[in-house]
């Protein structure tokens, strides 16, 4: 993974609209949240191969990124976005990371399912 | 010879909590099998600075789990191909199967696993839920002893004191491989610098595993 590069990541937002993609969707504090401090609330969850299509999306933001991505009757949206793996040829795997690497949010796209 | 079953959910279960009293059976001849129901594959620890992705984490934690086992001694690893975080939401069917169906296989004469409603993740309850069930159903003339692991908050009103201790002193060296071979998932203050000597404050930290005796009725 590295720190997302904004061009890099909206062509490849651009190379997978107008056609059926698998979408993993997350966003978590980590199910030891509230066992490690009390005052905080659990929560998270994923969405995993379900598949969409979109005829808009892009990247925006100063990093943490937000993704926006227009289907045919909704949106998709993502915040917190920080890393993306650039070694990937058709997917786009992104995520964001807090201060100590853990993952807290991720959006990934493909062709095949995840 | 002794005949013992660990059933987790996660890749690094095993490590802080069991690995030395593992490895402690494993030297006095125990064989071990380890069910493993899941890879881990919905962690949020990546490494730091993140070496792992949500898409290569599953590859990742499966070779760290395979390390971590080598360290113990663990001479049978079975990954169950369940998915991390569902564990809870599983057909019970399916899953008290897969752990009865080792179980039939291999007659342990003793099981590992999590306490359920006193382990903190959904998964480690549901994971030793499954393994309660199943264990239940065998003729209480021939039912293993099952040890717990436990850390809620409120083990002692619940559940009370652990009753099983083992001193794992001698066996850090092989507890700390298992833990450090878990390398996207710990970075442990204590073990930074570990250079294979086992200080006093390892011993304190790590030197004790301790388990509860499952009450079955």
């Amino acid at each position: 993974m590295q720190l997302i590069n904004q061009e890099d990541v909206q062509r490849r937002i651009d190379n997978l609209k107008d056609q059926e993609v698998y979408i993993h969707l997350e966003m978590t504090t980590g199910a030891y949240a509230a066992h490690f401090d009390s005052s905080k609330h659990p929560a998270a969850n994923f969405i995993t191969n379900a598949v969409i299509r979109f005829s808009h999306g892009s990247i925006s933001g100063n990093g943490p990124y937000r993704v926006g991505l227009k289907m045919g009757q909704g949106w998709v949206y993502s915040e917190g976005l920080t890393h993306y793996e650039e070694t990937e040829t058709e997917r786009l795997i992104m995520a964001g990371h807090d201060s100590q690497g853990k993952l807290i949010v991720s959006l990934q796209l493909s062709r095949q399912p995840f | 010879m002794e005949r013992i079953l660990v059933v987790l959910p996660h890749p690094d279960d095993e490590a802080f909590g069991l690995s030395g009293t593992l490895a402690k059976h494993i030297k006095n001849g125990a064989h071990v099998t380890y069910a493993c129901l899941t890879l881990g594959e919905m962690g949020r620890n990546m490494g730091n600075p993140p070496f792992a992705t949500r898409v290569t984490l599953p590859s990742i934690r499966k070779k760290e789990l395979e390390e971590s086992c080598r360290a113990i001694g663990i001479q049978d690893l079975r990954l169950l191909g369940f998915h991390d975080k569902t564990i809870e939401f599983e057909d019970q069917e399916l899953l008290d199967g897969k752990i009865d169906a080792i179980i039939q296989e291999i007659h342990p004469t003793m099981i590992f696993t999590f306490y359920p409603g006193y382990s903190v993740h959904p998964d480690h309850d549901a994971c030793g839920a499954a393994v309660v069930r199943t264990v239940a159903r065998i003729p209480k003339a021939e039912r293993p002893p099952v040890y717990c692991l436990a850390f809620a908050k409120n083990l002692e009103q619940g559940i009370g004191r652990p009753d099983v201790f083992h001193d794992v002193k001698d066996f850090l060296p092989q507890k700390i491989k298992s833990i450090l071979a878990h390398r996207s998932q710990f970075q442990v203050a204590e073990l930074l610098n570990y250079d294979e000597q086992i200080t006093k404050e390892i011993q304190d930290r790590f030197g004790t595993e301790r388990f509860w005796t499952y009450p079955f009725q």
